[in-house]
């Protein structure tokens, strides 16, 4: 589901065959030229517009609309909101990873398949099912909808496969025979765990927390029933294009464009993996 | 399972075993699978004809075939991009390849409210290409072709990100052989490529049909949102389970058991194909 080591171009054969270079030089051109005209016509120019479409008013207008008191809440309810789903889903996520892994029951291979659910579902319905859960009607008499509680929830179920994949397979991968000696030498089950296990796992714990935090700076299918009037920056952006005041919309987009960008960068800094 | 009789190396006592099993599984439960299963009770709870009724309006079939179209679109394209970039990021060797690949991953961390914003500002009718298409008579904006973009937008990096490390991993020697034996490159393409990276991407088509099937946030942006002509299937759920109106609900949420049988489906796919998944290892 998840792995893609990012920087393929850096990790390509680089004793590349003088034959091969001589024969391939035209068509590689070519399709690196393809390939760039497909992103630029699909992606990058459109994100462009959305830049200039920000800035065409100066960098004051620019700033006084990220800095109206909506824009601001917007932001802050955003990050607050993508920062708890992060911590919970660290937590919960790795203890999914570790039952997942280390305990045997039966029935084990249907939650593994399981934790991709939410990456097939269509994000509405895991909106709509979380309507229907704990929504007016609810047959467990919770009702969360239209709270920051329900935004809470919704962003969990969407996560949750971010942090699981990539625990998981480090986990697998991880030698026991530390853990045998450190349990032997007299360390508790809790020190073990805190100066072994967890160490080893930390890169992966924070790189499928911060896939997750990036999640849920962007997410909008799963909200949009369940949101209320909780002011979410991505609600907040769809608002402003459906009433129609592009540059708001696109000045709000150019924070959260950066902020994704920096959450990218600070990704393949730590050299992990980039899922989706 | 990779892990099947492997030694306790944390010696767990059983109680805290099964504690940890049983928080573990409740939480699953609770955020997975009991939402899925009140929704499909929720579609039949007023029998299976009232479900299969509001499956079959009009608005329904066209929102099922437009969902299907726009995959059709997307799914293809994105697959031919997908295994070209691939390609020309892996074994190709020009300068540009470094900031290409950079650029690929975009899509997944741009908010979908984002590129709908994007697409109309630069193919709507204000737009910057928008103009020429318009006064040539071809919307795209609040119709179906911006819609197919929008769909091909965020479903973009996924083969790629397949296909790229099974390139790696395949190396080059075989490919090299064939040309050394005369083959063209289209050719070594066919015969050596494509079969050694198959399940990669038919992996990636998978995850690439599953997303094209389910985005909402920039197809909404896009659409016109007219019933029978530019709903997709999730854009039809949205409309319903916002209408307050006799048994709209109801039909919410037949569609979005529609859109769930469908996502078993790709589930099972995923499964069945996943390459590098943790057990398969």
């Amino acid at each position: 589901m998840s792995t893609s080591t990012s920087g393929y171009a850096a990790t390509a054969p680089s004793a590349t065959p003088r034959r091969r270079a001589r024969r391939g030089a035209h068509t590689s051109g070519l399709g690196l030229g393809l390939c760039t005209l497909y992103m630029s016509v699909i992606v990058l120019i459109p994100l462009a517009a959305v830049v200039v479409q920000a800035f065409n008013q100066g960098l004051s207008t620019f700033w006084d609309s990220v800095t109206t008191t909506v824009s601001l809440r917007a932001l802050g309810e955003t990050l607050l909101a993508a920062l708890i789903v992060a911590a919970i889903g660290a937590v919960m996520g790795t203890m999914v990873a570790w039952v997942l892994v280390r305990d045997q029951f039966p029935g084990k291979r249907f939650i593994n398949a399981l934790i991709d659910l939410p990456f097939a579902l269509p994000t509405i319905v895991a909106g709509l099912t979380l309507l229907a859960l704990y929504g007016p009607g609810s047959p467990v008499g919770i009702h969360l909808a239209y709270t920051r509680a329900a935004v809470i929830v919704a962003l969990l179920f969407v996560t949750l496969p971010f942090v699981v994949r990539s625990v998981q397979p480090v986990l697998i991968e991880l030698d026991q025979e530390v853990e045998e000696a450190a349990a032997s030498l007299g360390a508790s089950n809790a020190i073990t765990f805190r100066r072994i296990v967890l160490p080893a796992l930390r890169p992966s714990i924070l790189s499928g927390a911060a896939l997750a935090f990036a999640r849920c700076v962007g997410e909008i299918g799963s909200l949009l029933l369940i949101v209320g009037k909780v002011q979410i920056a991505s609600i907040v952006i769809f608002d402003d294009i459906e009433g129609d005041a592009p540059h708001a919309a696109a000045s709000l987009s150019v924070v959260l464009l950066v902020l994704s960008l920096l959450i990218l960068i600070g990704l393949r800094r730590l050299g992990g993996r980039v899922a989706h | 399972m990779a892990c099947a009789g492997w030694g306790d190396a944390l010696r767990i006592s059983r109680p805290a075993t099964l504690s940890l099993r049983a928080v573990a599984l409740l939480y699953l439960a609770l955020l997975l699978l009991l939402p899925l299963g009140v929704v499909f009770v929720r579609t039949f709870e007023h029998g299976i004809g009232t479900a299969w009724n509001w499956m079959t309006t009009p608005a329904a079939v066209s929102a099922f075939w437009l969902t299907v179209k726009l995959a059709a679109i997307a799914v293809p394209l994105n697959t031919i991009f997908g295994v070209g970039c691939a390609l020309v990021l892996v074994r190709g060797h020009g300068r540009g390849r470094a900031v290409l690949d950079s650029l690929i991953d975009l899509p997944f961390v741009v908010s979908p409210v984002i590129v709908g914003l994007a697409l109309i500002l630069v193919y709507g009718e204000q737009g910057w290409f928008g103009k020429w298409f318009v006064q040539h008579g071809i919307p795209i904006i609040y119709s179906w072709p911006g819609m197919a973009i929008a769909t091909i937008f965020v479903s973009l990096p996924f083969v790629v990100r397949e296909v790229a490390p099974v390139l790696i991993e395949i190396g080059d020697e075989q490919e090299q052989a064939a040309a050394t034996l005369g083959a063209s490159s289209w050719q070594t393409f066919w015969r050596i490529t494509l079969p050694s990276i198959r399940w990669g991407v038919a992996y990636g088509v998978v995850l690439t049909t599953a997303r094209a099937l389910g985005e909402i946030g920039a197809v909404l942006v896009v659409s016109s949102n007219v019933a029978g002509q530019t709903l997709t299937l999730p854009l039809l759920v949205n409309q319903r389970a916002d209408q307050i109106g006799a048994g709209q609900i109801t039909g919410a949420y037949s569609a979005a058991t529609e859109l769930a049988i469908m996502s078993l489906i790709v589930l099972l796919a995923m499964t069945v194909l996943g390459p590098r998944r943790p057990e398969s290892r």
